[in-house]
């Protein structure tokens, strides 16, 4: 905003000065005066009946229009003069007012850095320049008593560097305190090997598809945690760029993990293999493999011996049966059945010449006609000499005669199933036989006299998918292997009586010790249980011989001998004692692993059987043979 | 019966851990300070071994620590002093916003301040213990002192490192305690036996570091604080065992010699000290003066239950000790400018030698170049230009070499230019059925008095290498089937078939047989041991399978390793041969 105009020096001619003084002239608004003179008359406002034409033609016309501004103490009109206007332009453009002043005087150095002997003021200095300060003495005064009083500590003299002393002067014993003695001391940084040389040996750098491996394991994989390198001089070693991270994570290894004290285990581990007696001195067992029978096509699923020990009968998924003789491996026969054989079982009595065949759904009695005349004519005479009973019993099988045509290949009776058969056992005496049928009901074993031509069915309610059975060899026991259980009823009491636990997944087979109180099961998950049927229904010992499925099992009859065969191609041949006494438990040492079969199908050895009287051990396998170990 | 039946959690191992979070909320810390006390007072977690119940049936990751440590740290007079650097540290702040200047001086002056001298004594009743636990307190002192004297921590700290290490070197200089060097790629080892306990730091090459980014410099700092308390008591002691003065002057003779000619000073005194002691070339002054009696001989008593056998290895592993710690006593050596001086100097001092370097190089060179008394120049150049008669010009390494064979190698390896053997580790002990390198089989040998000529040793070691294969081998035939023996039983009949129809002269069965006997004996023995195994518990097998792995895993390894060493002298070899014919043709 423009300063107010000061009185015009033009003004004293007329001398109309208004007494008002400095207050907004909008109160005179409303009256016909606009305030008093020195006299106290009132001024009286110009008549103005200048209407918006007559400014408008004042405004054209006066070439001093531009610079005529109204004063508003009089409300007459002023003609600025020209050293006015130029005052305002000046003013307008940020400028000093007077025209004369110059802004860019030379500075004139009041004070200088020199010392001057005089004084710049002349003034004279005053009386509290001489006369002590009341307000600092109270100053002064509070500091001293906060000094006094302990509030404020002296400075103490700066000294960084600390003072070292003979810390360890007087070692006290007692100092040593519990806390010390279960301290666990940070294990040392492990000491640099031949590969963190700067030059190492060549053989300790590494290759070209070692580094990469190296490159490819995760940081906390790698058994050196830098690559090894070789450099011709010491000059040209650089700096190791992840020293500072080493330091730094052995200070977290220190503060942050678990110490713990842990016992190193420092066993010679010749100690741990038990002290075994010797397989020399626990001969005879079958050492090494002495005949293969040939002339099997496909897999020989089954083997069965005669009981003099001469001959043999094989079964295999060809659709034959092929009797052998023992001793020269020569095929004295063979039997097309027309069906994969399943299970081949010789009449274990001697003066019976009866092989009893597996073969879909129907059980072969088979006359093999082989040995003496007179025991197969025997063994003739006795089945012909059945006659009918005289009522027709309901039997849950058929008993069917051979036709003349399988008369002549030697079947002689035929028990026909509902379903397909599994599994033949003949019981120690030679007249009872048992079945096992792929069935899920509690039709899966049946016992069949062959004497009476009878079946029946010796299970009300079914137990689990029946994998096989087996004739106790002396007492009326009877056992039934389910997939994971072992039970044992009693025949004549018709009752169970015990009910073994096999810890096993799967039983595949069972054979029983000729003395009768051990069995033996393996299973398909590659485990072999040993049970003493006198000590508990658990295993005695699980054996885990083998490394696949086991097969088959068998004991022999005289020898503390017993075999497993597996899918791995072996047979493993097993020492195992029992004794008479008792309380001592039973000895069981492996002796012998034969080898021979070739794996084929991944199936390797599928059946295993002793010789009656021999320590030797027949198998039959996957490749289509049968081989004898002697 | 009285008293109340506990809750689940409020007895047995729950009651005798507490978790991080609950510890530092006892002790009204915060973490970072937790964090310092832990490592101050070398306090560290623990792992209970039934974890669920501890961590009151939680399964969740969590840190333990004793209940009796926490409670031991309750009564720590500086967790007080924390507190108090908390308080200081607000009011700073406080200050600061008010613009109050004089108030920020007075509290800056009076900064709360801890010492950890107490700590020290606490965490190692002993000096020995002190002495054992020396290793990290050494490579971390070491590492700090050669930070830069900016940013990433005190200035003031680093120079205590540089000043407390230096001590440390002149000490091992002084007591002749260096036992072992190496030069690997991550830095140069050190191990010196202090009054008995082995004491092994690591040092970095002299180059400016890259510091990385993802390391707490905070934890390293508190590490480094213990640590240079810790490692200025020990340095005093360690110095008053020898009767020399703390803090270490520089003997009078030689102060006199390292003053530099000119007259004007070479920097403040303070500063030209510490940097005349890092110099590892003068002696240091004694509290008493040193007496020529002081070798004196050991009295022997003899211990009881000690042979006489004993008695004498013992008496000479005392003398080789001696032999060892004079290894360069009498020798002169001088230092090129390219190779690193401090190692090198501090190497050779420790076993008795003299050495000096280029004056421009570093203070405290006390003879030059030109000196006809030199008998090594250490040089790692590929030539050297003017060679001086009567001096041996050699690489460093043969520094180091020789001070880990415990005697003067042969020169003709070192000579400047040429392929330097590889450097060994001397801290590895070869254990039986370990790789072996060629090289230190050779160093063996001399160590033995053994000095052959070199073919034939060479030769030896791969004989001996060879033996240690065929040994190896068999015992991984073991493990072979026997139809692969058999096999094998096969072709060497055959062989020997063969070779008696081409040859008229009969080749006696007997012997054959003999053989055969025996390789039957071991199939059987092999055998047995299988079945054996076979026969074993389940946990017993598991055991045995580890320790076997183990062990063939190993020999695996030094096979590996024998064949890459055989692979690459072969390789070598037709090089060679390659390169005569060359030169022939």
């Amino acid at each position: 905003p423009c300063p107010p105009l000061t009185p015009l020096p033009s003004a004293p001619l007329q001398d109309i000065r208004n007494t008002v003084g400095n207050i907004p002239m909008e109160w005179y608004q409303d009256f016909p005066h606009i305030g008093y003179n020195l006299e106290g008359k009132r001024i009286y406002k110009p008549i103005r009946n200048k209407d918006e034409l007559d400014m408008f033609l004042e405004k054209m016309e006066n070439p001093d229009y531009w610079r005529t501004v109204q004063d508003k103490m009089t409300g007459a009109d002023i003609k600025l003069t020209d050293e006015q206007v130029d005052l305002v332009h000046r003013l307008q453009k940020g400028q000093f007012g007077d025209v004369h002043f110059n802004p860019y005087e030379p500075a004139v150095d009041f004070f200088t850095h020199e010392v001057m002997i005089h004084p710049v003021t002349n003034r004279p200095a005053d009386k509290r320049s001489f006369i002590p300060s009341l307000i600092e003495k109270e100053k002064v005064s509070k500091l001293v008593h906060a000094i006094k009083m302990g509030w404020i500590k002296p400075r103490k003299p700066k000294d960084d560097t600390p003072t070292y002393y003979d810390l360890w002067a007087h070692e006290d014993p007692n100092s040593i305190l519990g806390r010390h003695k279960m301290h666990v001391p940070a294990p040392k940084m492990k000491l640099p090997g031949h590969e963190e040389s700067y030059n190492p040996p060549p053989e300790y750098l590494l290759s070209e598809e070692e580094k990469l491996a190296w490159e490819q394991q995760e940081p906390a994989e790698r058994k050196l945690n830098f690559v090894p390198q070789q450099y011709r001089c010491l000059r040209a070693v650089p700096a190791y760029s992840r020293f500072i991270h080493e330091r730094f994570e052995r200070c977290l290894d220190l503060y942050l993990c678990p110490r713990q004290r842990k016992m190193r285990v420092n066993v010679d581990p010749e100690d741990l293999i038990p002290k075994l007696p010797k397989p020399r001195d626990l001969q005879p067992f079958p050492t090494t493999q002495a005949l293969v029978y040939r002339g099997h096509t496909s897999l020989v699923r089954c083997l069965s011996i005669s009981p003099s020990g001469q001959w043999l009968v094989s079964g295999s998924d060809d659709c034959t049966v092929r009797f052998w003789e023992v001793c020269t491996a020569r095929c004295m026969k063979t039997l097309p059945v027309g069906g994969v054989v399943k299970s081949v079982a010789w009449n274990p009595n001697p003066t019976v010449c009866l092989v009893a065949i597996c073969v879909e759904q129907s059980v072969l009695l088979v006359n093999p006609c082989l040995g003496d005349k007179l025991l197969y004519g025997a063994t003739d005479q006795l089945l012909e000499s059945y006659v009918e009973p005289e009522e027709e019993r309901v039997q849950p099988v058929q008993w069917v005669m051979a036709t003349v045509e399988e008369h002549s290949k030697g079947v002689r009776v035929l028990v026909q199933h509902s379903k397909a058969v599994k599994q033949v056992t003949w019981h120690g005496k030679g007249d009872y036989f048992a079945s096992v049928v792929s069935d899920n009901s509690n039709m899966q074993v049946l016992i069949h006299q062959t004497s009476k031509r009878w079946s029946q069915n010796p299970f009300r309610k079914s137990k689990g998918l029946v994998q096989c059975v087996l004739f106790h060899p002396i007492r009326p026991y009877f056992f039934v292997a389910t997939q994971r259980y072992v039970r044992v009823y009693n025949l004549l009491k018709q009752e169970l009586t015990k009910k073994l636990m096999t810890n096993c997944k799967w039983v595949s087979s069972m054979a029983i010790h000729p003395g009768g109180d051990n069995i033996i099961c393996g299973s398909y998950d590659s485990k072999l249980a040993w049970f003493d049927l006198d000590l508990s229904t658990r295993p005695y010992q699980l054996l885990r011989h083998h490394k696949k499925a086991l097969r088959s099992v068998a004991f022999h009859k005289h020898y503390p001998l017993f075999a497993s065969g597996s899918d791995d191609g072996t047979v493993i041949v097993c020492h195992g004692m029992v004794y008479n006494d008792l309380l001592q438990n039973p000895l069981l040492v492996p002796v012998k692993v034969l080898k021979g079969h070739v794996l084929t199908l991944d199936l390797g050895v599928l059946d295993v059987l002793f010789h009656p009287t021999q320590p030797w051990v027949f198998s039959s396998g996957a490749d289509g043979t049968v081989r004898l170990y002697t | 019966m009285g008293g109340l039946e506990k809750k689940k959690y409020e007895r047995g191992s729950a009651t005798n851990y507490i978790t991080r979070n609950r510890a530092r909320k006892k002790l009204q810390l915060s973490l970072p300070d937790f964090r310092r006390l832990c490592i101050l007072k070398g306090i560290y977690p623990h792992e209970p071994k039934h974890k669920k119940k501890v961590n009151k049936g939680s399964t969740a990751a969590r840190t333990f620590y004793l209940l009796k440590d926490i409670k031991f740290l309750l009564h720590e007079p500086i967790v007080n002093k924390f507190r108090e650097y908390k308080v200081f540290v607000r009011k700073l702040r406080k200050a600061y916003g008010k613009s109050e200047w004089s108030t920020v001086d007075r509290l800056k002056d009076n900064k709360p301040s801890y010492k950890l001298d107490h700590i020290v004594k606490e965490r190692y009743p002993t000096f020995v213990d002190a002495l054992r636990d020396l290793d990290d307190a050494l490579s971390m002192c070491f590492l700090f002192s050669t930070f830069p004297r900016t940013g990433k921590c005190h200035v003031q700290t680093i120079q205590l490192c540089r000043r407390l290490a230096v001590e440390f070197l002149n000490y091992v200089i002084a007591s002749r305690s260096l036992r072992k060097v190496f030069l690997s790629i991550k830095g140069i080892y050190y191990q010196a036996e202090v009054l008995g306990q082995p004491v092994t730091w690591i040092t970095p090459y002299t180059f400016a570091h890259d510091h990385p980014t993802d390391v707490d410099y905070r934890v390293m700092a508190t590490f480094t604080e213990f640590y240079t308390t810790l490692l200025g008591f020990v340095n005093f002691r360690l110095y008053h065992s020898l009767n020399l003065l703390y803090p270490p002057k520089i003997d009078g003779q030689a102060d006199v010699e390292l003053k530099p000619a000119e007259g004007k000073d070479y920097a403040m005194d303070s500063e030209s000290y510490l940097e005349k002691l890092s110099a590892l070339s003068a002696s240091l002054a004694r509290v008493v003066a040193p007496t020529h009696e002081d070798e004196v001989e050991m009295d022997e008593f003899p211990v009881e239950g000690e042979t006489a056998e004993q008695m004498d290895t013992r008496k000479k592993e005392q003398e080789a000790l001696e032999k060892h710690k004079k290894l360069f006593e009498g020798l002169r050596f001088f230092l090129n400018r390219e190779v690193p001086r401090e190692p090198l100097a501090f190497v050779i001092r420790s076993f008795g030698g003299q050495v000096s370097w280029d004056k421009s190089l570093c203070i405290g060179a006390t003879y030059d170049v030109s000196d006809p008394s030199i008998t090594h120049q250490i040089v790692d150049r590929p030539r050297v230009e003017q060679q001086v008669v009567g001096r041996y010009y050699l690489q460093p390494q043969w520094v180091f070499d020789s001070v880990n064979a415990k005697l003067c190698l042969p020169v003709a390896d070192y000579f400047p230019g040429v392929l330097l053997p590889p450097h060994l580790s001397p801290f590895v002990t070869e254990q039986e059925g370990d790789y072996v390198p060629p090289e230190k089989l050779k160093l063996l040998a001399m160590q033995r008095g053994e000095n052959p000529d070199e073919e034939s040793e060479e030769e030896d070691g791969e004989e001996e290498e060879e033996d240690d294969d065929n040994e190896k081998e068999e015992e991984e035939e073991e493990d072979e089937s026997e139809k692969e023996e058999e096999m094998k039983l096969k072709k060497m009949e055959e062989q020997k078939t063969q070779s008696d129809k081409a040859l008229p002269v009969k080749v006696t069965a007997g012997k054959l047989r003999l053989e055969d006997r025996q390789r039957l004996e071991q199939e059987q023995q092999s055998e047995e041991k299988r079945l054996a195994i076979m026969m074993m518990k389940k946990r017993e097998k598991y055991l045995y399978k580890k320790i076997m792995f183990g062990k063939k895993r190993k020999v695996r390894e030094a096979n590996k390793l024998a064949a890459k060493r055989k692979a690459h002298d072969t390789a070598l070899k037709e090089e060679k041969k390659k390169s005569k014919k060359a030169r022939r043709a």
